[in-house]
């Protein structure tokens, strides 16, 4: 094995750094939290300030070096996170896959890594890669949480949830990290539930409330169906090839430029290809709030200005972009699956746009707006045009994120200005329906107010049957326990079982 | 078979069987609680005992025939029944530690409020008779601890004047069923422990008439539907900290790896692992309309002990791997859910989730726990359960794509169903307190270390996978040792063992 050289040494370090300085304000802040023993807002703010400097910094340092040295992509493998290895099954002979373009710190590891693959085990690998997506990603990652973590600082000062706040935001930018910058499919999936998680509890970050809290389980919801697609295609990954690295999937080889990102050869069949390839359409669908699932997203809008600013308008919503945009080789395999993301695509950015004009508040119609451009950069993956795709998101994201943050002032301007005209400002939207014939517009009124119908369909023919169906079996079961019990009704929560006169009182509001 | 340099196995059993003794003279609560936890955790010791000798052992002195199986140093069984009773392996091993560990945070979490109504005594009893069940392979033996491990909430249920109908109906089912079960394999002359014991003897697979009666018993024990009646009943009628102790370690999957995996014919083990997969799909759904949380937990769990008990079904190595994973994560970030659940009970007394609680402000740590191990059941990244899940899954897909789905949707179904909950009892609104009601440091102890090593065994999981792989390989092979002796001795025509098929299957990776 050839000594590291200087750079790849620098590669591996900051490689970390990046990596480290989003996971420790995690650690650190719930580790406080399960203790009881809360930082202060200034020392919250301090750390988290820390992190996204170190975190930008190595970032911007890596993008230097490989435009500098034309490295078009580092792996950084910290080796196997799960090893198992099947009895009687000898390993192949002679040496394992060649590891040039890998870390030396790393390339013994993958070394290992490659060979047991050729044996037939079964791994889950720590591994990031730094690519054309991936590091443009991570720095937009950094850039955006913290301009917005600053706004917050402000924002939440003195909010009783403060310290909640930014735990779930040092978890959402540790899960927007790994998963940028995952080089398998179980990172990446580790990360992707990390921003769900975090993402559904600050849309209900106004827990006092019943609303933000329901409209917090529904993303949750729509998160876990996105979640289970995501996990058996991560399985199904696995089931083929053994493995579920990126590299090896995709056919990405770092010396040859073909096959780096946006190319690869993604060696499947057709049929594999397409059950892969939808299970991740429909994962990034749940994810990007695309068709059908696109009735969470104004939901999303209760939680904090902030979190909405850096969920919903930049980085959460483009995460099913980023996911297609990762698998690109495997749309190039799979046209029907990129024809039916070009289908969705439109469709969903045709729907947002609609919707979208009836809002009646500013969150929500930032939040079509930006949906229907999410829709368009999935119809430009579909299309095959990726970097017009990730420039698409990158310039949308910042853009999105300063109208978010500007929202909570802009009606107070608004006010301030019709004060100092002395009069209603003019409506435009409304001169520029004019185009739509009149027996439409009642319809399509309707239909844009009820946004399409969408939560209406899932809700009456999916979710409420089952829950009836269930209920049902839950009272039949019930009767059939008592009557084996031999008493008439469910046992009460018996005077001997209740604790003392309960402390408790009644809700202050 | 080995000898552990002490005789950890003997008193794993015997000191909780000391402890229940004197507790069950004390006439002070208080004084009954500190005996209890002292003697739980002298328990604790000596199973973490057993499992260090039993890692440190030479194994390569040992016979390849007798597949790991290791014995305490004394020897006081084999004088009386001609046969060593307290046996462990790399599948129970870790097992005797896992369960006295849980035994001692329930122990230590019980506040005063509950403490009148917690039976010490006979949580040390049940305790000794867990650590006697996990140490035993021997079916007689395994049959009458199993039913022996069922008295312990009967006696507690008659003392809160509840009825214990449904409990003792399904359960004297159960041991009736093994004891039916254990005659026919008798008559039969099949030897579940042949390398042990006689290494070379000639192997016997029981009939279906003798399997069937086992695998009922294992049903009902595993809470597997529609027999997983007394589990929602046992936890409405019964104190939330015995119900807990009576399911968490998972005895049920005990008796199905020991009594049913090695020798069932393929078919039987299909038929167990779509009914525990239906149940797992079941329970998870039906978690989703429970209105209390008592009920909730159960069907967390009774999913939770199915999908373990499929995963056990799969006889593929990487779907038993997943399973045995799923065992350990699964009764610790229950028991830490469970215990959770009880310190929110012992405050402010059995709560609806017909409506919003708002906890959060009056509990927050008790809130972050109740989430954290509630994601950490349902494999959660970065949780102990993670890997195992994972396997699981593709272990499912290995035999059977439609089994995966079935998983999947039944994790996913259980993480809805916990943020639901969470939402109910914690957000919503705001409810204040006049006296301080946040988690006191025994409980805060007992829950946090629970949590701490959901984390950091998710942080490491190649600590926690490793070992589970290599039991599963001996499981697999001890089924592949009964199949290939079946096959010599069986008939032409008789359609070939498929064991090593399965087994074939389970490790060849690559397509």
């Amino acid at each position: 094995m050839p000594p590291a050289s200087l750079s790849e040494n620098l590669y591996f370090g900051l490689g970390m750094a990046v990596l480290l300085a989003s996971a420790a304000p995690v650690f650190i802040l719930g580790g406080a939290a399960l203790l009881s023993r809360g930082l202060s807002e200034r020392a919250t703010g301090r750390l988290l300030h820390s992190a996204t400097v170190i975190g930008l910094s190595a970032s911007i340092i890596i993008l230097a070096m490989m435009l500098y040295r034309g490295d078009r992509e580092v792996r950084i493998v910290l080796g196997d996170w799960v090893h198992v290895a099947h009895a009687h099954h000898a390993p192949p002979a002679g040496p394992g896959l060649p590891a040039e373009n890998t870390l030396p710190h790393a390339e013994d590891a993958l070394q290992k890594h490659e060979l047991a693959d050729e044996a037939g085990v079964y791994h889950f690998a720590v591994k990031f890669v730094f690519d054309r997506l991936s590091v443009p990603f991570a720095i937009m990652t950094f850039s955006l949480c913290g301009v917005v973590g600053a706004f917050a600082f402000r924002y939440l000062h003195r909010e009783p949830g403060y310290d909640r706040f930014f735990l779930l935001y040092a978890f959402f930018v540790l899960g927007m990290v790994m998963t940028s910058l995952a080089g398998t499919i179980e990172t990446l999936f580790s990360g992707w539930e990390l921003v769900g998680l975090s993402s559904a509890m600050l849309v209900a970050f106004y827990q006092d409330r019943a609303a933000p809290v329901r409209n917090g389980l529904r993303v949750w919801t729509v998160y876990r169906i996105s979640d289970a697609a995501l996990l058996l295609a991560s399985v199904a990954m696995h089931h083929l090839h053994g493995h579920g690295d990126f590299d090896k999937f995709l056919g990405h080889h770092p010396l040859d430029p073909a096959t780096t990102w946006p190319g690869g050869d993604c060696a499947v069949t057709v049929g594999q290809g397409l059950l892969v390839g939808f299970l991740l359409l429909a994962a990034a669908a749940g994810k990007s709030a695309l068709i059908p699932f696109s009735g969470w997203l104004p939901r999303a809008m209760e939680g904090p200005t902030p979190s909405s600013a850096v969920f919903y308008g930049a980085l959460s919503v483009h995460l099913g972009a980023f996911l297609l945009l990762r698998f690109s080789p495997l749309l190039d395999q799979a046209p029907a699956v990129a024809a039916v993301a070009v289908a969705l695509g439109l469709a969903t950015s045709a729907f947002a746009a609609l919707v979208g004009r009836v809002q009646t508040d500013v969150k929500s119609a930032l939040s079509f707006a930006s949906l229907s451009q999410v829709g368009l950069i999935v119809a430009e993956i579909g299309l095959g045009l990726r970097y017009l795709a990730l420039i698409h998101i990158l310039g949308h994201a910042c853009f999105r994120t300063l109208q978010f943050i500007r929202a909570p002032n802009l009606i107070s301007d608004f006010r301030n200005i019709e004060n100092a005209v002395g009069q209603h400002l003019p409506r435009l939207a409304a001169e520029n329906d004019s185009w739509i014939p009149l027996r439409w517009r009642s319809w399509l009124y309707r239909f844009a107010l009820e946004k399409g119908y969408l939560d209406a369909f899932l809700t009456d023919y999916l979710v409420l049957p089952l829950l009836a169906g269930l209920r049902y079996c839950n009272g039949w079961e019930r009767s059939w326990t008592n009557f084996l019990a031999g008493s008439p009704t469910a046992p009460p929560a018996s005077e001997a079982e209740l604790p003392p006169p309960s402390p408790v009182e009644e809700p202050v509001r | 078979m080995t000898d552990l340099h002490l005789p950890w196995l003997e008193l794993a059993f015997l000191v909780p069987l000391l402890g229940a003794a004197i507790a069950s003279r004390c006439r002070e609560v208080a004084t009954g609680r500190r005996v209890a936890l002292v003697f739980a955790a002298l328990t604790v010791v000596c199973a973490g005992g057993e499992w260090i000798d039993f890692v440190t052992l030479d194994w390569n002195a040992t016979p390849q025939h007798a597949l790991h199986d290791v014995d305490g140093n004394l020897h006081w069984s084999r004088y009386l029944v001609g046969r060593e009773l307290l046996v462990i392996d790399r599948v129970s091993a870790p097992l005797l530690p896992l369960a006295s560990w849980l035994y001692f945070l329930t122990i230590l979490a019980t506040e005063r409020t509950k403490a009148p109504r917690f039976s010490f005594a006979g949580t040390l009893l049940s305790l000794a008779v867990t650590m006697a069940t996990f140490s035993c392979k021997e079916p007689w033996a395994l049959a009458v601890l199993l039913s022996l491990g069922t008295l312990q909430p009967i006696l507690e249920l008659r003392a809160r004047n509840q009825p214990i109908g449904v409990y003792a109906l399904h359960m004297g089912c159960a041991a009736l069923l093994l004891l039916v079960g254990c005659c026919a394999l008798h008559y039969e002359g099949v030897d579940l422990l042949p390398f042990a014991e006689a290494p070379g003897a000639a192997l016997k697979n029981p009939s279906l008439l003798a399997i069937l009666p086992i695998l009922l018993a294992v049903l009902i024990r595993g809470g597997v539907a529609p027999l997983h009646c007394w589990a929602t009943d046992l936890f409405e009628r019964g104190a939330l900290g015995t119900a807990i102790l009576s399911v968490a370690p998972m005895t049920g999957a005990y008796a199905a790896v020991r009594l049913v995996l090695p020798f069932a014919a393929d078919e039987v083990v299909r038929v167990m692992g779509g009914v525990a997969l239906f149940t797992a799909l079941y329970a998870a759904g039906m978690a989703l309309v429970q209105t209390e949380p008592r009920r909730f937990f159960c069907y967390l769990f009774l999913s939770h002990s199915a999908l373990i008990l499929a995963g056990l079904e799969m006889v593929t190595a990487i779907g038993l791997t997943g399973a045995l994973c799923l065992w350990t994560s699964s009764a610790l970030s229950l028991t830490a859910f469970g215990l959770t659940l009880r310190a929110i009970e012992s405050r402010v007394g059995r709560l609806s989730l017909t409506q919003y609680q708002g906890l959060y402000d009056a509990m927050p740590t008790l809130a972050g726990c109740y989430l954290l191990s509630g994601l950490a059941s349902v494999g959660f990244p970065g949780t102990l359960g993670f890997v195992g899940a994972e396997m699981l899954v593709d272990g499912a897909v290995s035999t059977n794509p439609l089994f995966g789905i079935a998983i999947v949707a039944a994790a996913a179904l259980n993480g809805i169903a916990v943020v639901h909950t969470y939402m109910l009892l914690f957000t919503g609104k705001r409810r204040m307190s006049t006296i301080a009601i946040r988690i006191s440091d025994r409980e805060r102890f007992a829950i946090v270390s629970l949590a701490a090593l959901i984390v950091l065994g998710g942080t490491a999981p190649q600590l926690h996978v490793g070992p589970r792989h290599h039991a599963a390989e001996e499981i697999l092979e001890l089924r592949r040792q009964h199949h290939l002796d079946t096959s010599r001795r069986t008939p032409p025509q008789t359609p070939p063992a498929s064991a090593p098929d399965i087994l074939a299957a389970g490790k060849a990776r690559r397509p």
